[in-house]
């Protein structure tokens, strides 16, 4: 027996799949710029990738060119008390990234010529540089990369600030709803839940986006688009409170740690180390081997970590396209269907890339451009047979 | 890495006996505890078994499918592989926040037994308060090792007592056990205020003072005058949760029973859970009581032994039927007990500042307002508050968390909000202890990151 379907009376402008800091951004200034909107997510507002990342709002470890769209995002983090309506979501610090070893030194150069290429105002720093801004770190290290443009949000408190956001500006939030099929007929989108799940709805609109993050593969399946979306199980390790022994965010050039430390004293500490997970079923459990690893670079990095007590370990999921570079634009081959995710750093750059496409789908004038999401469709690997062309191809 | 076939996390009764009986019957069993030694009764004949090796001393910190078992022991982190897991993980001690609940001198069961037990006899005047048989033999150990109880405070009035007498003649010898508790607190003169509620502690000079006020069978405050104590510990102690921090790690299916102790793993009557070659062993399974925990530990090493190797059944048959027997009978016994501890529905008159989640400060009001915010969930509060991100991880409030949210929301169901996610490391451990001793240059580094 199923139960009984929830339905809107008239078409939506448009309806988001997906309620992580892109769809909810996407959301948000597409209701501002007038469209009735509808959120659809599968389980509650940035409860994925975008409630449990690292919260780092770094260039160091956004791709390279990148670096345009995560100053803007940075930006809007730094402000969110004037467009989302939260203060102190994040704060500013001076992001340093370092080397140990001379392999590291040569990846850290690179990097930060890389980024400086794309206006990114990092400079390289000697040893005693480096110490004076981070009193903690190990006097063993050997350059650094310092940039000003840095900081870290409280990534937990997310979908909190977008829930308030959203409703204020009159979206309709349907959480828990997951999208089981996507139907195209009469210029309007039909997104469903299974009929057999819990919260059984059924939503009309005008106009599509997909922003879906790890599950944006079978999403945009259902239209028969087909995009290979790869997903990273990253694991997170907190401390418990302690005296501060940090007061900038650091990373290693090899990309395997991001550490700072929050108000309250907790300590983060990720680095993109892998977990056990899959879109299926979602973040299974910890490789403890994985841990330790992480652990034993934050240890070495400010060795007084060594006597910190780890109180949580949590994970989350990273979505990541063939060229790990985004897919923001209209889906191939349809009208009125947009996608955006698989944003290298996304949380970074999540809210002006969420802004950046609905001002495209508004119409206005955008200040970057977008990535098209047609350069990564791919055969559908269920639906036919390749044909003999493209077997010899 | 260290290999067996089983490996029994906790030594306290239902553990021992799980670790014995699968050890009996021929497997190689590790048993791991965070204290330095097993449960007293048992401790001789864990020691003494047979292929059973113990890490005491050795706090689990992770158990990953394998099962992998990773421990901080005394000389570094250690790692076990076994084929089946038993998890006999106890109980953790419930307190329902009252005003003051965290004033210090007021102590959970766990901390009063600690006390209890160390040579120096505790000064001044102890008030016990709560609920369940647990607050009667806190009292009677504390009077016979010469404390003084200046008062007992029970949400259980004689009446709700003498209820559950038909269950408890289950077991007469348990029975007379605790008839003989509340024989020694008569004895010492000791006041009783009988369905009292423990509403309000604050410190009153060196002292504190202790507000008792009259409440109905479900604890909500009823109109009539209060009574004050004044003592110089309040020991506090609401019954018992079973630990399913193991068992949420492990994703096993999770019911929720008010008289069990609130959300415990599904399993069958010999522990068998929805994971494979993963077993629940006493009162993690929903408390039942020491004397049920002992013998459904040895039904769950024998389930485990059975599992694993195909015991001869018919063989083992009656002695199963036998423990079952005896199972049932303790078990019900325990759980009529149970009963007096669970949670009552008085949480409504909880006031708006008092703290809920004591590790990160959260009160009453925040969680209110999460929900007001829109907050459904359990895992979603948890993300909007901290409650239940700090250092015991939610084991301590996430019972009382949840009925504060299933009140504010309306939800139908414990089953709707869902609990909070069970998380590594089980027990808070230090950096050090994970990283060991290690050379920057040897640590494994996966690919980096794309430029």
């Amino acid at each position: 027996m199923s139960m009984p379907v929830r339905t809107s009376t008239r078409p939506f402008d448009v309806v988001v799949v997906g309620g992580g800091v892109m769809g909810c951004s996407a959301a948000l200034f597409l209701a501002r710029g007038g469209m009735r909107v509808a959120l659809m997510e599968r389980d509650a507002l940035c409860r994925a990738a975008s409630g449990v990342n690292a919260g780092t709002l770094t260039l160091h470890m956004t791709r390279a060119a990148l670096v345009p769209y995560a100053q803007r995002g940075w930006q809007m983090w730094m402000e969110t008390k004037q467009w989302l309506g939260t203060e102190n979501l994040a704060v500013p610090a001076p992001g340093l990234c370092l080397a140990f070893i001379e392999s590291e030194r040569d990846i850290l150069r690179a990097r930060v010529t890389a980024r400086r290429q794309y206006g990114a105002r990092i400079d390289l720093i000697e040893r005693a540089a480096a110490c004076a801004i981070e009193p903690g770190l190990n006097p063993a290290v050997l350059e650094a990369a310092y940039c000003a443009q840095d900081g870290f949000a409280s990534a937990n408190l997310t979908g909190r600030a977008y829930h308030m956001s959203l409703r204020a500006a009159g979206v309709e939030i349907f959480e828990r709803t997951p999208a089981a099929r996507i139907e195209q007929s009469d210029g309007c989108y039909r997104v469903q839940t299974s009929a057999h799940h819990a919260a059984c709805l059924r939503v009309d609109a005008k106009r599509l986006v997909l922003a879906g993050g790890v599950w944006l593969e079978p999403l945009c399946a259902m239209l028969d688009v087909h995009i290979a979306v790869k997903t990273l199980v990253n694991q997170l390790i907190v401390t418990e409170r302690m005296p501060p022994v940090m007061r900038s965010v650091l990373s290693i050039a090899n990309g395997l740690l991001s550490m700072k430390q929050f108000a309250n004293g907790t300590v983060l500490i990720g680095g993109g180390w892998q977990g056990v997970g899959d879109r299926q079923r979602g973040a299974v459990e910890t490789i403890p081997q994985n841990l330790i690893g992480n652990l034993r670079l934050a240890q070495h990095v400010v060795p007084a970590l060594a006597k910190a007590r780890v109180i949580r370990i949590w994970m989350g999921l990273e979505s990541e396209t063939a060229d790990a570079m985004p897919m923001i634009g209209p889906l191939p081959g349809l009208n009125d269907a947009w996608v955006i995710g698989c944003v290298h750093s996304g949380y970074t750059s999540g809210p002006f890339m969420g802004k950046l496409l609905a001002q495209t789908m508004l119409g206005e004038a955008t200040e970057l451009p977008l990535f098209d999401p047609s350069r990564l469709t791919t055969l559908p690997r269920f639906h036919r047979e390749p044909t003999p062309q493209e077997l010899n191809a | 890495m260290l290999e067996f076939d089983v490996a029994v996390l906790g030594g306290g009764p239902a553990g021992t006996h799980a670790a014995l009986a699968a050890a009996s019957a021929g497997l190689r069993v590790a048993l791991f505890d965070e204290n330095p030694r097993a449960d007293s009764r048992a401790d001789a004949r864990v020691l003494g078994a047979s292929n059973l090796t113990t890490f005491f001393s050795h706090p689990v910190w992770s158990v990953t499918t394998g099962y992998r078992i990773d421990a901080a022991g005394p000389d570094g982190p250690t790692q076990s592989l076994a084929r089946a897991l038993i998890v006999a993980c106890g109980t953790t001690d419930r307190v329902v926040p009252f005003e003051g609940w965290t004033t210090p001198g007021v102590i959970g069961l766990a901390a009063a037994s600690m006390l209890l037990k160390s040579p120096v006899k505790l000064p001044g005047d102890s008030l016990v308060a709560g609920c369940g048989p647990l607050i009667a033999a806190i009292a009677a150990t504390a009077i016979e090792a010469g404390c003084r109880i200046a008062a007992i405070a029970d949400l259980a009035g004689t009446a709700d007592w003498a209820r559950k007498l038909p269950a408890m003649a289950a077991r007469p010898d348990l029975l007379l056990q605790g008839l003989g508790w509340w024989q020694t607190i008569r004895r010492a003169g000791t006041l009783r205020y009988a369905r009292h509620s423990l509403v309000r502690v604050e410190p009153e000079g060196k002292r504190l003072r202790a507000t008792l006020a009259p409440c109905d069978a479900a604890g909500r405050m009823i109109d009539a005058k209060p009574s004050f104590v004044l003592a110089d510990r309040i020991i506090v102690s609401h019954g018992l949760c079973p630990a399913t921090e193991m068992t949420r790690l492990l994703r096993a299916r999770h019911r929720y029973s008010s008289d069990a102790g609130g959300w415990i793993v599904a399993a069958d009557e010999h522990g068998r859970t929805s994971r494979a070659l993963l077993y629940v062993a006493g009162d993690a399974a929903g408390a039942a009581g020491a004397a049920a925990a002992e013998i459904h530990g040895t039904l769950a090493g024998l389930a485990c032994a059975s599992d694993l190797c195909g015991t001869d059944a018919g063989r083992v048959r009656p002695r199963i039927e036998l423990l079952r027997r005896k199972h049932r009978r303790a078990a019900r016994f325990g759980r009529a007990m149970g009963k007096l501890m669970a949670l009552r529905p008085a949480l409504e008159g909880l006031r708006p500042e008092t703290i809920v989640c004591r590790c990160e400060g959260v009160t009453r009001s925040e969680i209110d307002a999460a929900c007001d915010a829109g907050a459904t969930d359990m895992n979603q509060l948890k993300a909007w508050t901290r409650c239940g991100m700090g250092e015991c991880q939610g084991r301590i409030c996430g019972d009382i968390a949840g009925d504060l949210l299933m009140l504010r929301t309306g939800a139908a169901s414990r089953e709707q909000i869902g609990y909070f996610t069970g998380r590594t490391p089980l027990r808070p451990v230090t950096v050090e202890a994970l990283t060991g001793n290690f050379l920057y240059e040897d640590i494994a580094i996966p690919n980096a990151a794309p430029l």
